[in-house]
């Protein structure tokens, strides 16, 4: 009997508990998801505190791979906007009816190789002659890019490496992340002997100390030419981040960070 | 340390386990006390989600649950928004994939109550839902709750799933899980280690609870 009584307990707190932590759906309704590259992880950080200060709109940042918040947003996920690394995603969007229109620019995105402080044989040389030495050399077991098949910054490393005519010596050796910044993570830990990630990511104070960094040659890959929009469902607080976005104090930001920007 | 991630997780795991309990009870003494058709296929499905890569599982729910799916599309129609990359989505998925943990405990309670004493009930008179609730569920109570704890600490740590069917959307579908991953990739690993070592803590206190049950209900059944 006492023990009847005391599951019944049990499952009362069960249910209590469920109760009390309503969805957060509910309480997060107002404040924008903004799905952003992760190339844009701190610059955006920056600029969304900017403006919260500014404006007192909270925002919620979402970052990962451009390609897989395509398809999410086809699929119906509740973003608010749309910071893509490489434009042609934003376009496909627009012209399948997803977006409002076909956004903006607002960067252009580079490619730089980074090289762990120790422990890895190669040297930051953005004309990757170092590379094709260690290469040959047989000196190079891992190397990170983003995962081309979904990630615009991969896809550029990709090129950059057959541009060099490397990409069949290092495709045995390369690890993928599944956005750019896992990338990063992957070629500064030390685990692997370096990658090519977003230069934007190499300018933070977060990566700065954890190796040697050097700019790859704009003409050897297709420009990252990065697109934003507003999705369908925009709210005023997402509009009014889409004008804060092409504003100079927004624009200053993504030039510290690395990027080119417009204008 | 990610709070709201963390409160995020809690209520997913509340929400299933609530869900979860009556369907523990029902088929874990469903399972163990009857047999008919199909019943080795039904305890095979429910096993099911154990072996299965959550990747492929959250590849079937997004097919099953997306906008342009027949549940997906009454769903919209009824809330007014998408089931998949929202947090009533992560219940439904986490709901299915917690069955095997939910009902195994419970099945293997019930059989473990023997047969002369459901019909020691039965012939003194004792209604089904009185026997249930006098008689059967005091004897299984360990474990029931072993499921419950089992199927709230295995949500906590649930990641592929929710990395398919979640989106990663701050207060609404970013886990506990998730948050970690997010933080390691924006190289602050301090708070991706504060938040791995309350996820221990947690595990560690749910594996020592489910062990404390399993005794408890081993001597139980040796009086």
């Amino acid at each position: 009997m006492n023990l009847t009584r005391r599951m019944f307990g049990a499952a009362t707190l069960a249910c209590g508990i469920a109760s009390l932590a309503q969805p957060a759906a509910a309480r997060a309704q107002e404040v924008p998801v903004i799905a952003a590259a992760s190339d844009l992880r701190f610059a955006v950080q920056e600029i969304a505190a900017a403006f919260a200060m500014e404006t007192g709109h909270e925002l919620r940042l979402a970052f990962g791979s451009t390609g897989n918040f395509a398809r999410q947003i086809r699929e119906g996920a509740p973003f608010e906007m749309f910071m893509a690394a490489d434009e042609s995603f934003v376009l496909d969007l627009a012209r399948d009816g997803f977006l409002r229109d076909e956004g903006a620019l607002y960067a252009q995105g580079r490619v730089a190789i980074a090289v762990p402080n120790q422990g890895s044989p190669l040297t930051a040389d953005g004309t990757l002659q170092d590379l094709r030495r260690a290469l040959g050399a047989g000196q190079v077991s891992r190397f990170a890019i983003a995962n081309p098949q979904h990630a615009p910054y991969g896809m550029r490393a990709m090129e950059v490496l057959q541009h060099a005519g490397m990409w069949a010596a290092i495709e045995p050796s390369l690890v993928l992340g599944e956005n750019v910044s896992q990338a990063a993570q992957f070629a500064l830990s030390g685990s692997a002997d370096g990658g090519i990630i977003a230069w934007s990511l190499a300018q933070s104070p977060q990566l700065r100390p954890l190796g040697e960094f050097a700019l790859i040659p704009a003409e050897w890959h297709q420009p990252l030419v990065q697109r934003m929009a507003l999705v369908r469902n925009a709210g005023p607080v997402a509009e009014a981040f889409y004008r804060y976005m092409q504003m100079p104090v927004a624009l200053e930001v993504m030039a510290r960070h690395g990027f080119a920007v417009p204008g | 340390m990610d709070w709201q991630a963390l409160w995020l997780s809690l209520s997913l795991a509340a929400w299933t386990v609530a869900i979860l309990l009556p369907v523990s009870i029902l088929f874990g003494r469903l399972l163990a006390t009857r047999t008919f058709r199909g019943k080795g296929v039904l305890e095979g499905l429910v096993m099911l989600p154990l072996v299965l890569p959550p990747t492929v599982f959250g590849f079937y729910l997004l097919v099953t649950l997306g906008r342009n799916s027949p549940i997906g599309a009454a769903w919209q129609g009824l809330f007014g928004h998408q089931l998949v990359f929202s947090f009533e989505g992560l219940v439904v998925a986490s709901v299915i994939f917690n069955l095997p943990f939910a009902i195994q405990p419970a099945q293997r309670a019930f059989e473990a109550i023997p047969t002369s004493l459901r019909e020691a009930a039965a012939a003194s008179g004792l209604r089904p839902l009185s026997a249930l609730l006098r008689i059967e569920l005091p004897l299984a109570w360990p474990g029931v709750m072993t499921a419950m704890v089992l199927t709230f600490a295995h949500t906590l740590g649930e990641f592929g799933i929710v990395l398919m069917v979640g989106g990663a959307i701050p207060g609404e579908t970013k886990t506990i899980a998730i948050a970690i991953y997010d933080r390691v990739q924006a190289f602050n690993m301090r708070s991706a280690a504060t938040m791995s070592s309350v996820l221990v803590a947690i595990s560690l206190f749910t594996i020592a609870a489910t062990f404390a049950l399993s005794a408890r209900m081993g001597r139980k059944l040796d009086r």
